[in-house]
């Protein structure tokens, strides 16, 4: 056993029950005497609902009751709430339509929950929901962005004119338009964000449990942030106090965002299991999965940079639409504002920007943050714009952002975007990543492809993003309805081992190694006396939860801040066991000791005097050793660096083949560098699948065609190359691990690397910008369409 | 899945005899196709007849022929030593099939009765010229596709086994979907001395077919530069998601070279 605290590539203790199949996941958990819901959804994009009639399915057998919208209305049951409230630019709250949990009127996209089913096995409910009959009278259905704001198209909720959820700004467009018109160049690309499915291992699952002497009620679910769930589902749906309801979040199998969210069928096996009196349990299947998760991205831009004569960056005008779906999901109107046009500074010193997002409802799946949120939308656009720049004015794209990053002395600094950066050396990732993936030396590497026959490319994105979400006070000035500060309870146990219990939660984070790290570097307690508890709201102080590359930034901080506290309290008690002044006691690795002289005691010592308090200042000081801190974080953390990808393509077929990927990342200290490399590869995995594969499609009626794995291109092992990872490191300066972040950082930083690396692959056929997912089939066209003019020419 | 019965008959005659005294049973094979199929209640039998204890697997060679029981899995193919030395193209093929776990379960017979049109082994039957061999008699591969999931077994004829003819070279080239990973665009080549076969599958909108144009081009000349300048046009292939009929029929020229490229 050597050094397992902060820095150390601890492995992970919970993959011992992950990988030998002994974890705990929601689906494993059965109640007594539990019963099975199957949920009806709606096979129709847009219908208004005539009757449902339920006779069939309620006598079928194994049947115990099946409940409609109605149903839970003549309860007063509330709609799924939005935490979050953008105000458009003439000052008007955004449009808030009714979110019922279960459709009541209309349906507005495939998959809405219209009819829930409670039997006695799955089997037995999925055949009872055949039986529903839903009379539909089909109306107009809009799939896209643009079809949505189009004059005449229909409206997804009645009054919702032109189906604008709002219409939102940041800066000044009066003084944008200005730089604009005296700039010596300005560069113009519209781009699409394409819309990915998260599709998460774990599929969702919600179980329903209600205690019929007590009358409280527990909720199982597959969630990232049970607090959240509880005050959500308990004050604005199923009016539950918080003391009567409990939610367990237990081991889950990856979230992506898509957990976050408080769903329908939460609220629908809560609200059963009082009615039936009975556990209810939900699991999803995949492809229902495919029409009820949340999905991601989904935006359609046009970008404008104003350029002088020697290519600095003037000014940067952007319009975005940007696609809810039919409702709105907990925090989807934040990730096209907050979380994305923010963003727009990138780690250019960009003087003045102004961006115009318009929200926009349409007839598909709620859109809401993803792995990187609004951050991945905003670097694509910026990252392609600078390399289309770079095309349109011949200056060298690693030239170009040279001239324009934020220097490293420049810190603190206040971007026009609202966001002030911390700390960041934009040189230093972009000069080592150069290096580690041998940029010098790539035209003898494309040289070398082409007398393969292949098109190689090679593509750099220098991006930055904002996370260990968020100062609570910053967040509520702009629409958030929650605090995003974290909480942590540091347990020493009478004989000095350590329960830490945090709001954060993991779903395959690792954070039970990572957070127990903190412990071993702070308290000096070995790495296995240290256990880590999250996911239970009877067990765990009022927390968070887990996205936006929080947990380590703002839950290990809070994790910091009550350790303290333990010592603080420790060297009190060590001062009256050793007859010493509180001032003069000194604790390092595990060890009060008392300044100048040989006593000590050690942590064991105090911690068992604090439970067993026969010597103890007891008139002063209460006994225990066990303390909770709350951490809301003084700012945004700002990871960043620089991604480089390389590939080649099959000019026979257009398909793209990921040869290299380099990245070099500022996440600030690391507390497990083997998880962090995880954590950059898995999200450069993700970033890889949107780029070159992902994409949910809709037709333009609304029918989800990407609905399977069958159609859905998920990146599999082979399409994912050996990385390069490494990590140049600036402090963060306002928490105390100094720790920025590292879960979204390859999600974000790569999908424009490998777009840029395709475009330069084909830069001989006259490409300038292509949208995701650069498939064989679109690059294969593109190449057949510049053939004969390459030709010709 | 829907209820069903479940049979699991120890003779041909038995299966047979239930198969065909009812239009709704099913016959099971390994699996692959029709349990998801099942699970996602696309599909309602009576009853589910296991034809796993009919004695159909086992590779046997025999002169100029090998012949395969319709129940041998994808991974036995695709390991078989004679199937390796004799028809590498036929091993190769079944080593793309699904992953290790379908492999393992599914068979050659189930997928050929299936016809899925975007599978694999339709385009080595076809182009090797084998026959089926059913309960009551055999048929020529030729004959034997007649669409997409669509073949001329009758109700409640079983395979038993496929007798594929040792041609002199073989390959299959598999340009996969990338979702699905099934065919986009699959050729199966076999060079006969009387001449060459070329199938493709996953392009047609009618499931399997030969591409005569291209196999004339090759027995006169077995080189992947005979195919240049032979366009398929894409009228009768299909259009999806992933790949356009022209793209596909542009992938039909390519993925031929390469098959005959390879070709051992």
């Amino acid at each position: 056993m050597g050094f397992e605290g902060i820095g150390a590539s601890v492995r992970r203790k919970e993959d011992v029950r992950f990988l030998s199949g002994k974890g705990n996941y929601t689906d494993d958990i059965n109640r007594p005497g539990q019963l099975y819901a199957v949920i009806k959804r709606s096979d129709r994009p847009h219908a208004t609902i005539n009757n449902i009639d339920v006779a069939a399915a309620s006598s079928a057998p194994g049947v115990v009751r099946v409940f409609v919208g109605a149903d839970m209305a003549a309860e007063s049951i509330g709609g799924l709430p939005c935490g979050w409230q953008i105000h458009s630019k003439d000052g008007s709250p955004m449009a808030e339509p009714p979110h019922p949990v279960l459709a009541v009127g209309k349906v507005r996209h495939v998959g809405d929950p219209v009819a829930v089913v409670i039997a006695e096995s799955k089997q037995a409910a999925k055949n009872a929901a055949e039986l529903i009959d839903v009379d539909y009278t089909d109306l107009p259905a809009v799939a896209n962005l643009t079809d949505a704001v189009a004059g005449g198209a229909v409206e997804v909720h009645d009054g919702v004119a032109g189906n604008l959820c709002y219409d939102w700004v940041i800066g000044d467009k009066a003084v944008v338009d200005g730089v604009f018109a005296n700039a010596a160049h300005v560069v113009k690309l519209d781009l699409v964000n394409n819309r990915l499915i998260p599709n998460a291992m774990e599929p969702r699952v919600a179980l329903g449990d209600f205690d019929t002497s007590s009358g409280d009620f527990t909720l199982y679910t597959t969630s990232q942030n049970p607090h959240v769930i509880r005050l959500l589902m308990g004050a604005f749906v199923l009016h539950i106090p918080e003391n009567k309801l409990r939610v367990v979040a237990p081991d889950v199998g990856g979230g992506f965002g898509s957990k976050i969210y408080h769903y329908a069928e939460e609220a629908i096996v809560t609200w059963a299991a009082g009615k039936v009196r009975r556990p209810v349990k939900w699991t999803a299947d995949r492809s229902e999965s495919f029409m009820s998760d949340a999905h991601g991205r989904d935006h359609v831009s046009t970008a404008e940079m104003a350029l002088d004569a020697e290519g600095h960056f003037l000014g940067l005008r952007i319009t975005t639409l940007a696609n809810m779906g039919a409702y709105l999901s907990t925090f989807a109107p934040a990730v096209p504002t907050y979380l994305y046009a923010t963003l727009l500074a990138g780690v250019y010193k960009t003087p003045v920007i102004y961006c115009n997002v318009k929200a926009v409802f349409t007839n598909t799946v709620p859109v809401d943050a993803y792995r990187g949120a609004g951050r991945p939308e905003a670097t694509f656009l910026l990252e392609r714009l600078v390399d289309v720049i770079a095309h349109d004015t011949g200056i060298d794209r690693v030239e170009l952002r040279r001239k324009n990053f934020i220097p490293a002395d420049a810190f603190p600094y206040q971007t026009p975007v609202a966001l002030q950066y911390d700390s960041g050396d934009y040189q230093t990732t972009l000069r080592v990543a150069l290096a580690n993936a041998d940029w010098n030396g790539f035209e003898a590497r494309r040289t070398a492809a082409k007398d393969r026959g292949k098109l190689r490319g090679i593509g750099i994105s220098t991006y930055l993003e904002a996370c260990g979400i968020a100062p609570s006070a910053v967040v509520g000035s702009l629409g958030a309805r929650a605090g995003l500060y974290e909480v942590a309870e540091i347990r020493v146990h009478p004989t000095g081992s350590v329960t830490v219990f945090t709001g954060t939660h993991s779903h395959g984070q690792g954070h039970e190694t990572t957070l127990a790290q903190l412990v071993v570097s702070q308290l000096g307690v070995p790495f296995d006396q240290v256990e880590v508890v999250h996911g239970d709201t009877a067990k765990i102080p009022f927390g968070m939860g887990t996205y936006g590359s929080r947990s380590l930034a703002v839950g290990g901080s809070a994790m910091v801040k009550a350790m303290d506290k333990v010592i603080a309290k420790g060297k009190k008690i060590a001062a009256h066991l050793m007859e010493a002044a509180v001032e003069d006691i000194e604790f390092k690795d595990n060890v009060f000791s008392v300044a100048g002289t040989d006593k000590s005691k050690t942590l064991t010592d105090i911690s068992l005097a604090a439970y067993v308090p026969h010597n103890y200042p007891i008139e002063e000081l209460e006994p225990g050793l066990d303390e909770t801190a709350f951490y809301d974080p003084k700012n945004f953390t700002f990871p960043g660096g620089c991604h480089i990808a390389e590939i080649e393509i099959d000019p026979d077929t257009g398909v793209v083949e990921m040869v290299n990927f380099t990245a070099v990342d500022d996440v600030g200290r690391v507390v497990n560098p083997m998880i962090v490399e995880g954590q950059v590869q898995g999200g450069v995995a993700q970033g890889i699948g949107q780029a070159l594969l992902e994409s949910a499609i809709y037709d333009p009626s609304g029918q989800l065609l990407s609905g399977s794995f069958m159609d859905y291109t998920m990146p599999r092992a082979n399409d994912i190359p050996n990385m390069s990872v490494a990590t140049e490191n600036t402090m963060c300066t306002h928490n105390p691990l100094g720790s920025k972040g590292c879960g979204e950082v390859g999600a974000i930083g790569s999908p424009p690397a490998v777009i840029n690396a395709v475009v330069d692959a084909l830069k001989d056929y006259g490409v300038r910008h292509l949208d995701m997912p650069a498939t064989g089939a679109k690059l294969w066209s593109i190449i057949q369409a510049a053939t004969p003019r390459m030709a010709a020419e | 899945m829907y209820d069903f019965t479940y049979q699991k008959p120890g003779s041909l005659a038995d299966a047979v005899k239930v198969l065909s005294g009812d239009p709704e049973a099913k016959a099971l094979a390994g699996g692959q196709t029709f349990i998801p199929v099942l699970k996602q209640r696309l599909n309602k039998p009576t009853t589910v007849v296991d034809l796993s204890k009919l004695g159909l697997s086992g590779i046997t060679v025999s002169g100029d022929k090998i012949t395969i029981g319709a129940m041998t899995r994808h991974a036995d193919i695709a390991a078989n030593a004679d199937i390796k030395a004799k028809i590498p193209g036929l091993a190769h093929q079944a080593s793309l099939i699904g992953d290790e776990a379908v492999r393992h379960r599914g068979t050659m017979g189930g997928s050929l009765a299936n016809n899925d049109p975007a599978a694999c082994y339709p385009s080595a039957l076809l182009a090797l010229g084998g026959t089926i061999k059913t309960d009551r008699r055999s048929i020529a591969a030729d004959d034997f596709f007649q669409g997409m999931f669509t073949t001329a077994l009758e109700q409640g004829e079983i395979i038993t086994a496929i007798e594929l003819p040792i041609p002199e070279k073989s390959a299959y080239e598999k340009f996969r979907n990338p979702a699905s990973r099934y065919a986009i665009v699959g050729v199966f080549v076999a060079k006969f001395p009387s001449g060459v076969r070329l199938a493709i599958t996953g392009a047609g909108q009618g499931g399997v077919f030969r591409h005569t144009e291209i196999e004339n081009a090759l027995s006169a000349n077995f080189a992947p530069d005979a195919i240049n300048g032979i366009v398929t046009p894409p009228d009768d292939l299909n259009s999806d998601i992933h790949a356009s009929a022209e793209y596909r029929a542009h992938l039909v020229g390519v993925v031929s070279k390469r098959a005959v490229a390879k070709a051992t």
